[in-house]
């Protein structure tokens, strides 16, 4: 813990955070984006904000697994969960994401539907070997982080010779959807998001590396600094892209030096290409239709695939009017733009999914930064 | 009446059955045998269906509480000691010293007789030490399935000294906010031996009987002290915002004041959980005015359930009554209400 809390230091920050305005040249105007729910909300809950100079700002990315996922997947999800028979393993952060006409999984397990909370995929395998009446569904969600453990659930199940636990996989992948951001008309053509960089994911690189994303730092002539989850790895992050912009280089820079390397966890890797592999395509909430941007798993373990095993198919789904969760998702816009924050969407009845994710960039903003929306008060006003 | 049934319960190896709860002998023996001896005072031993008591004139408060936490044990404490600790702390936050305590049990059938000798017997300590009687019951049975083993429901009596007003709508602009200790050590106590997360901590609930700091706070600040609370569920962030709606008003913390044990702050971090939140039994907050905010501190300091208490920050005006905090990072965040339950973080 001691460790911890040398990365949220308050003296160290504000020597850092003197350092960037030096650096930062007056009227340049710096905009990076953190592309992970998890910066969003180190950012967020430290009032990190308040330490960067005015040129300096920070954009939040689609990076929250929860977020992006489309309405009819949750739909299909509290669908199979309603079945005869069916236990749907999921985790925390799914409970209260919103279907369509205000459906939830917490909503439909209050009508009866069994719907566990599970902290770990192998949890929903032990569940399955206990109760082998049940047939266990795992709804498996995540970048490339919770992916190796959905990829062990499985490899455990088939080992175990376990023939009621099956998955229903939304796993998606991170450099996919980078690239599908910079090449948005919104960065590309419209201009109406200008990206000067990325903080790049933190745990989401411990699997895969910083290999990955060398490819668009080239490409698209972005620099990207793989930063870890702490207030001060971020202020330094932000540093760190500073001075790559100030020197024209667009390079990939790893501040989570501790945790990553350039090639990841390969055993984890290993474990993924073995039990999943691209689909085609996939719909994210606010991207819309990302190509080889998710997984399924592979025919060889289809026995274990929730969509096989059930008659599954996803029902055209409706956001609801107004929802700005897309535009939130791409950069486009704040959380403080959509009409509907704070009036009919808090984390009470949420309208989109970014409101009640513990990730996501609307619930970031009710749960710590509402107060900036109103003209700044004195100390002791 | 056959001979068996003057056979006295076997507490140690027997369970509650249906009959415990039918109001005829198995009941009586049962009261007689488990209840009784472990909260023994002169209104139980009377036997009626109510306590009657005199009292001095002057305010009274009221409160009652139902208690249905799980684990039933946990490290530092249990429901029974929680059932009466949890009662007369709302009742000693108007600056009451509470006096009487009613239980009401329902129990689940099959709950093992020695588990429930042992609560009441916790029960019977814990109210004996706080210098408190509980003077009436009720126990009810239900089928299996149908309760968690023991939901124990407490209603609290307290007498408010002469003059004395306490309550949240005194609370003024300039206030100071105190806090008598750590946050979230009972939370996580519990949390660590729930079946789901098991993980090994030294950590004990800081469940304890609040009536005496409260004195103590009272003797050294008298009227100045203009409102208390104790962060139970929901934690120090739910208190808060509670009574900044309810007295109309914003408050400003300072995150690094905030007392928060390693063990605990390991804990929280680990699980996806933040202190603010999670739950404690023995802390109370108390908002002061500012020129008897240091003696109020002082007598806190000095006795022993308020040691590490704290300055963590002021009353401020604001017509939307947030609850700001200047982080440790030096930062501004919002402390929000708690949406729902806090929930495990996925990645």
């Amino acid at each position: 813990m001691k460790h911890a809390a040398e990365y949220r230091d308050g003296h160290l920050a504000a020597r850092m955070a003197q350092r960037i305005a030096a650096e930062a040249v007056e009227g340049a105007g710096y905009r990076f984006m953190e592309f992970c729910g998890g910066h969003t909300h180190a950012i967020s809950r430290y009032g990190l904000e308040d330490l960067l100079p005015g040129t300096v700002r920070l954009v939040h990315g689609p990076g929250c697994p929860v977020c992006v996922l489309p309405v009819a997947r949750i739909d299909t999800a509290i669908a199979l969960a309603a079945q005869p028979g069916v236990t749907l393993c999921t985790y925390g952060d799914l409970m209260r994401v919103p279907g369509s006409g205000g459906a939830s999984l917490l909503r439909a397990k209050a009508a009866g539907a069994d719907v566990r909370m599970i902290y770990c995929a192998l949890d929903a395998v032990a569940i399955a070997r206990a109760e082998p009446h049940r047939e266990v569904v795992l709804f498996a969600i995540g970048f490339e982080t919770t992916t190796p453990p959905t990829a062990r659930s499985v490899r455990v199940a088939q080992q175990m010779g376990l023939t009621n636990f099956t998955v229903f996989c939304n796993h998606v992948l991170t450099p996919a959807a980078i690239q599908n951001i910079l090449e948005s008309p919104d960065v590309r053509r419209l201009g109406s998001v200008r990206l000067d960089g990325f903080i790049g994911p933190a745990h989401v690189s411990t699997i895969i590396g910083s290999e990955p994303y060398a490819f668009f730092a080239q490409e698209f002539a972005k620099p990207v600094v793989i930063s870890g989850f702490e207030p001060l790895d971020v202020l330094q992050s932000v540093l760190m892209l500073v001075r790559q912009v100030n020197d024209g280089r667009h390079e990939v820079e790893n501040q989570y030096g501790r945790a990553v390397s350039a090639a990841g966890n390969e055993l984890a890797q290993r474990d993924v290409a073995e039990v999943f592999e691209l689909r085609k395509s996939f719909e994210w909430r606010g991207l819309g239709q990302v190509p080889y941007s998710a997984l399924r798993l592979k025919s060889a373990y289809g026995e274990f695939d929730a969509e096989r095993r059930f008659t599954l198919s996803d029902q055209p789904a409706r956001e609801v009017p107004g929802c700005q969760c897309g535009a939130v998702l791409r950069g486009v816009k704040e959380p403080l733009e959509c009409r509907l924050f704070g009036t009919v969407c808090t984390p009470e009845s949420p309208m989109g999914s970014c409101m009640v994710s513990p990730e996501g960039a609307c619930s970031a903003y009710w749960t710590y930064k509402r107060f900036r929306a109103r003209p700044l008060q004195g100390h002791d006003a | 009446m056959s001979r068996a049934q003057y056979r006295p319960l076997d507490v140690r190896a027997g369970r509650v059955d249906l009959s415990h709860g039918a109001g005829g002998r198995a009941m009586a023996q049962l009261i007689r045998q488990v209840f009784h001896p472990a909260l023994d005072n002169e209104w139980l031993r009377q036997g009626n269906d109510q306590a009657a008591f005199d009292v001095e004139g002057g305010r009274m408060v009221m409160t009652t509480d139902g208690y249905v936490i799980s684990p039933l044990f946990f490290p530092g404490g249990d429901i029974g000691s929680l059932a009466v600790h949890g009662t007369i702390n709302d009742v000693a936050m108007a600056g009451a010293a509470p006096r009487f305590l009613s239980a009401s049990f329902i129990l689940e059938e099959g709950f093992p007789l020695a588990d429930l000798e042992r609560i009441a017997r916790s029960m019977g300590d814990a109210a004996r030490a706080a210098g408190i009687a509980v003077v009436t019951g009720d126990t009810k049975v239900v089928e299996r399935g149908k309760a968690d083993g023991v939901f124990i429901c407490t209603t609290g009596i307290g007498l408010v000294p002469g003059g004395l007003e306490i309550f949240p709508e005194r609370i003024r602009a300039g206030d100071r906010i105190l806090l008598s200790g750590s946050l979230g050590d009972h939370g996580v106590a519990v949390m660590s031996r729930r079946h789901d997360l098991h993980f090994e901590t030294a950590l004990v609930s800081d469940s304890a009987p609040l009536h005496e700091l409260v004195r103590a706070m009272v003797e050294a600040g008298g009227h100045a002290v203009h409102a208390m609370r104790d962060p139970t569920r929901g934690g120090l962030a739910a208190t808060l915002n509670e009574i900044a709606a309810q007295a109309g008003v914003g408050m400003r913390l300072r995150e690094a004041a905030i007392p928060v044990k390693p063990a605990v702050a390991a804990a929280c971090e680990l699980l996806g959980l933040d202190p603010l939140y999670v739950a404690n039994e023995g802390k109370l907050v108390a908002f002061v005015a500012e020129s008897a905010a240091p003696a109020v501190l002082e007598a806190m300091r000095a006795h022993p359930l308020g040691a590490e208490a704290a300055l963590i920050g002021e009353v401020v005006a604001d017509a939307q009554h947030f609850v700001q905090m200047t982080t440790e990072f030096g930062g501004e965040r919002m402390v929000d209400w708690l949406s729902g339950e806090q929930l495990p973080r996925i990645c």
